[in-house]
């Protein structure tokens, strides 16, 4: 335990120094600021108080950000110390691959969680400011803090596993991005093709839910959207899994952190100094 | 504390150790010498668990290397240590100390005995190549290491900090450490290492001190005779040797005629204006050994 403490503490340090944090923070407070201004319209149609309609907005974003923000921070891990050469020293301590590993998630985490805390945070008090009902929203915008930092430990640690398969960061970083991409964006784009295409077949009712629950970002959409009624008209893709229990969703947010890790450690084992 | 008995390691078809064995015993400083490629990196590797043996046994004070228990015993200096840019030196140090379990505070007497404790709150990235490697030599010293692996530990190093270095592995190995470090040079090693090992080619050519390696080798000594203008025909005749200018002729002789060869030589009386005997240098000591077929 004091060795992965050990580890992080210096690891923070890093991202300190490298100004990780404050771009991070900064990124999360910008877009948190820029969509609860943008989202400022169309309040009271909906019947529900502001901050709801926030969270709403937030989860959009979210679902992009977060794993973008984790990404970022977690694709030079392994690669970057392989690259510095820095590899070979540590690991001749005493202290295990996963120990090392566990530190760095530890601190990343961290700086994750405060960059969200401060964008959800301002976005909240932007919504309160306007809207003395908005306190009915904040049960709804933890949920939304807590499993974004589930989304995030599952980037994380995929960006852990990316970085020691790829051993050097130039191609750690393509990984990266392409990973985003095909989780993010094109997963979601493809099953629409296919659920189109399918014309509620056997595929839409089958395997589809499977498919959304399998990907971690809309795992979390779904938990979000049907965990918060307020927010169900907001809901895309939601609409379409609606059949999908808010329960067997939060168990894929759950999962995937336990699962990336596991697959991280796995990966960064196989690295030979 | 370090054994090493029939260690083979190929990578691909390159056999880069072949059935390597030696020892080093508590309080031994052991020079390991070898050219590029001859298997030296490859050894420490294996040492530190870094990298698996094909074949043989390792044993780092009775523990398997790479092992928890070893790993807490050995300490590693690489070749050209490499440290996060980002990082303080006392904020590296204070990193490893709690990596070992240390208090972090001996950060600060750690750099001052490597002579870094004036730069020790400047970020590394700020470091020259020398002292990195001393970051690298205080981060060796964390704890009470019993076995240390250093790996070109001098390269970098003025020569003023190359004594330090040397000082500093003498009080190490009297407080009973044992000690192995790879070097390229035999002149650099000489006087400050207890044995020497040679490895060419991924094998062990020789493991003795200085001194049996030079009896064992018993290479020719060379008497280079000055005679006196007009007269080099006559001496290089008379001694059997080769001519090499208008003045100097050139002779080998084994160690055990070398008294043979001089009283000949003083016979010529007259004709010989001086002679110099040159005694078989550490280079040509260290090609013996790195190219004769084992």
């Amino acid at each position: 335990m004091s060795r992965i403490l050990a580890s992080a503490a210096a690891e923070a340090r890093i991202a300190l120094r490298n100004r990780w944090v404050a771009i991070v923070v900064g990124l999360m407070a910008v877009f948190s600021l820029v969509l609860s201004a943008a989202g400022s319209a169309p309040t009271g149609v909906l019947g529900a108080d502001r901050l709801s309609v926030t969270v709403a907005s937030l989860t959009s974003l979210a679902v992009y950000l977060v794993p973008l923000v984790a990404l970022l921070m977690s694709f030079d891990a392994v690669a970057g110390e392989v690259e510095r050469g820095t590899l070979p020293l540590v690991l001749t301590y005493p202290v295990s691959r996963a120990e090392l590993l566990m530190g760095k998630f530890v601190a990343h985490l961290a700086i994750l969680s405060l960059a969200v805390a401060v964008g959800y945070g301002l976005a909240a008090a932007a919504a309160l400011a306007v809207d003395p009902g908005a306190l009915a929203g904040l049960p709804a915008l933890f949920r939304l803090f807590w499993s974004s930092l589930l989304l995030g430990a599952a980037f994380l640690a995929a960006g852990y596993a990316v970085s020691a398969l790829a051993r050097r960061p130039g191609a750690a970083a393509g990984m990266a991005i392409g990973l985003w991409l095909g989780l993010i964006v094109l997963w979601d784009l493809g099953l629409l093709a296919a659920v189109v295409a399918d014309d509620g077949g056997a595929f839409t009712t089958h395997v589809f839910p499977w498919l959304l629950l399998g990907n971690p970002a809309d795992a979390f959409r779904l938990y979000n959207l049907a965990a918060s009624e307020a927010t169900a008209a907001a809901a895309g893709v939601g609409g379409a899994a609606a059949a999908i229990p808010p329960l067997q969703a939060l168990a894929s947010v759950l999962l995937w952190p336990l699962v990336a890790l596991g697959l991280a450690v796995a990966a960064f084992r196989r690295v030979t100094p | 504390m370090l054994t090493l008995s029939q260690v083979t390691r190929t990578f691909g078809g390159l056999t880069a150790l072949d059935a390597v064995s030696f020892a080093v015993a508590p309080g031994e400083r052991v020079a390991l010498l070898g050219h590029n490629g001859a298997g030296k990196s490859t050894l420490m590797k294996l040492v530190l668990g870094l990298i698996a043996a094909d074949g043989g046994r390792i044993s780092v004070g009775g523990h398997a290397p790479g092992s928890h228990a070893a790993r807490a015993l050995t300490a590693y200096l690489p070749e050209n240590a490499a440290f996060h840019p980002a990082l303080t030196g006392a904020e590296t140090l204070r990193y490893y100390l709690r990596l070992r379990g240390e208090d972090p505070a001996k950060a600060g007497a750690l750099l001052d005995r490597v002579g870094l404790g004036p730069a020790a709150q400047r970020r590394i990235g700020t470091y020259s190549k020398g002292m990195r490697q001393r970051v690298g030599l205080a981060q060796a010293l964390i704890g009470h290491p019993r076995l240390l692996v250093l790996d070109e530990p001098t390269s970098g190093l003025d020569p003023v900090s190359r004594r330090d270095f040397y000082a500093l592995l003498a009080e190490l190995a009297a407080d009973g450490a044992a000690i192995l470090l790879s070097s390229h040079a035999l002149t650099e090693v000489e006087a400050r290492t207890d044995r020497i090992a040679i490895l060419s080619g991924g094998r062990l050519m020789a493991n003795d001190t200085l001194a049996n390696l030079r009896r064992q080798a018993a290479l020719p000594i060379r008497l280079q005779v000055s005679a006196r203008p007009g007269a080099a025909d006559e001496v290089a005749h008379r001694l059997q040797g080769g001519r090499r200018n208008g003045v100097l002729v050139d002779l080998s002789c084994r160690p055990d005629e070398k008294l043979d060869r001089l009283g000949a030589i003083t016979a010529l009386g007259p004709m010989v204006e001086d002679v110099e005997i040159l005694p078989p240098s550490l280079e040509d000591l260290y090609t013996h050994y790195s190219r004769r077929p084992s």
